[in-house]
């Protein structure tokens, strides 16, 4: 953007409703790139019997190891499962297992982050324990977890908020240590508020920003951990087609029937890229100063 | 700078008796009894206790993690359920494969992310710059095991240059170590790639608009000098601190990346010890890769003096 195009620039408010959409695309391509690509995701994964899918665990031992084509759009996998309903189904798994660990992480890390930068006792020992937490490499900790328990989408679930939970309160906490000492904390606190009061009318909708990009990675990492572990066998139960376990039913068959793993990494790829770049953008446009603490 | 190392690696304890309790805990809270499965299906009752005592496990719980503790002071990690063999002897067959990836992944993430990094922050808006936080958000977003497996379909499937799977040990000839290496490395690497460059990118911008920055330029020295022993050296900070960080996405990826390419490392003895809930091998698995991790950050805490001497200790 040189300084002639600056000139002819109207100012924001007096544009046309269209014209606003199109400086918004223009201006942020990645990110409408990505949040167009996510809404297909999620409108693949609710509508997917509705698309041209059979059962997806419907096996059919004639049409077995069948390349991508008219009648398969993705092939058929080694039972004769077509692979194209299976990988559309996944997407269900992957996106719901993403959106409730991003919610549930969220929520648990502001309220224990809230506390712990606000009331100075516990700070050190919830601090401790995070450390601790955060001291057990996430995915060696997601699967002792399932492997302990049952793979289950509920315990999957419980694995991947265990470890992420520590990065949400770390980042909630160190903005609520800027915020104490702000001197709209220091009114409400010399005018009575209580401690419950300050934590939600004062100091939450201040992070709130943070925590929705923080949110945007966790579900990007709660995604790509899920299907690591499923692939493991530690993940999804294999009658649950999910793209991690589609790609471990299909590892030996990486010579003769390529397209099983193709399809199901692909799309999972796409979807983390998309959460990624969702995440990058609102980062930006909420406020370039929270930028640094991330990651 | 003696009494640092020592109060740092006091100040890793607290972690590590956390790692050990939560490690300990892990299996007491686990629904199905380590006896019972040890035992088999067909145990009679007094089987099942005699193993159970065996274990330990009829003893209150506070005793038996004083067992614990005490065992593990003396480098004694267990015994595998199945095979019946010390965890620590299983562990150490199988670290090497597991210790070549790790070491060959950091060099190589370390040799691509920080001059890409360097490239995109030295030429800053550029379409290079463009591409490399393409490739650094790409990165971020490709599964270890799919990229595995396109790198095993195109080089060794297609292709036929390389091996598809499996390990050889540098004993047997370093060429075939090398060559069964070089695609889970690039597997493994490429996350940790992505990490490095987008914080060298970051780091080094910061620091290229300092004033030392500007009087070196004003001076005339090379570029290449500027950048690399002004900037560079002042930017490693950050970039080593993610060093450490980052080690914890290579650890559960060497999990990934040996299972995808057969490498008969750690990573496959905890994906078989998880088939077949081998409680001892899991727990022991996960208390070397967490005391590795602390210990990799120590090394990093370590490290800052040599990049900035203003770090006294």
């Amino acid at each position: 953007m040189g300084p002639q195009t600056q000139v002819t620039v109207t100012p924001y408010d007096r544009l046309p409703g269209w014209a606003k959409v199109r400086r918004f695309i223009v201006r942020n391509p990645t990110t409408v790139a990505g949040a167009a690509l996510l809404v297909c995701m999620v409108l693949l994964a609710a509508f997917a019997p509705y698309l041209k899918t059979v059962n997806p665990v419907d096996m059919n031992p004639v049409d077995r190891l069948k390349t991508p084509g008219i009648t398969h759009w993705f092939g058929t996998d080694m039972y004769g499962r077509d692979s194209y309903s299976r990988v559309i189904y996944g997407a269900r798994i992957s996106l719901f297992v993403g959106l409730v660990v991003a919610a549930i992480t969220s929520v648990v890390g502001l309220a224990v982050g809230l506390i712990s930068g606000f009331v100075r006792k516990l700070d050190n020992i919830i601090m401790r324990v995070m450390d601790g937490i955060m001291a057990l490499p996430d995915l060696l900790l997601a699967i002792s977890f399932v492997a302990l328990t049952k793979a289950s989408v509920r315990n999957v679930i419980i694995a991947l908020i265990i470890p992420q939970t520590p990065r949400v309160v770390r980042l909630v906490r160190s903005i609520v240590l800027t915020l104490r000492e702000q001197p709209f904390v220091e009114a409400a606190t010399a005018m009575g508020a209580r401690v419950p009061r300050i934590m939600i009318r004062h100091l939450l909708p201040n992070t709130l920003a943070a925590l929705i990009v923080q949110g945007t990675y966790v579900m990007a990492s709660a995604v790509l951990i899920e299907a690591g572990l499923s692939f493991l066998g530690a993940g999804t139960p294999p009658e649950i087609p999910s793209w991690g376990n589609i790609m471990a039913e299909a590892r030996s068959y990486v010579r003769v029937a390529f397209w099983l793993l193709l399809f199901p990494g692909l799309f999972l790829a796409v979807t983390v890229l998309s959460i990624n770049l969702v995440g990058d953008g609102l980062r930006d446009m909420l406020d370039p100063r929270i930028a640094k603490r991330m990651r | 700078m003696l009494a640092y190392t020592l109060k740092r690696i006091l100040a890793t304890l607290p972690v590590m008796g956390f790692v050990v309790v939560f490690v300990f805990l892990l299996v007491r809270i686990a629904p199905g009894d380590p006896a019972a499965i040890l035992a088999g299906d067909y145990a009679t009752p007094e089987n099942v206790q005699k193993i159970r005592a065996g274990l330990g496990l009829d003893k209150p719980i506070h005793l038996q993690f004083a067992l614990y503790v005490g065992s593990l002071i003396r480098g004694d990690l267990g015994q595998s359920l199945h095979s019946r063999r010390p965890v620590s002897q299983l562990i150490a067959q199988r670290i090497e494969p597991t210790l070549a990836l790790a070491l060959s992944t950091l060099v190589f993430a370390v040799l691509t992310a920080v001059p890409l990094g360097v490239l995109a922050a030295w030429r800053a808006g550029s379409l290079v710059d463009r591409a490399v936080m393409v490739i650094a958000v790409g990165g971020f977003s490709i599964p270890i095991f799919w990229l595995g497996f396109l790198l095993i379909y195109l080089f060794s499937v297609k292709l036929d240059l390389l091996p598809v799977q499996g390990y050889v040990s540098f004993r047997e000839g370093i060429v075939p170590f090398i060559q069964h290496l070089i695609l889970p490395t690039i597997a493994l690497g490429m996350v940790y790639t992505a990490l490095l460059a987008r914080i060298t990118r970051a780091s080094l911008l910061e620091v290229l608009q300092s004033d030392y920055i500007r009087t070196a330029n004003a001076k005339g020295l090379k570029p290449a000098t500027v950048l690399f022993t002004h900037a560079l050296k002042n930017a490693a900070v950050p970039i080593v601190t993610t060093i450490g960080v980052g080690f914890a996405l290579l650890i559960g990826g060497v999990v990934i990346t040996e299972s995808v390419f057969a490498l008969p490392g750690l990573g496959r003895l905890t994906v078989d010890a998880i088939l077949q809930r081998d409680y001892s091998i899991i727990q022991g698995v996960t208390l070397i890769f967490s005391f590795s991790y602390a210990l990799v950050n120590l090394l990093v805490d370590m490290s800052y003096t040599l990049f900035d001497p203003r770090i006294r200790y």
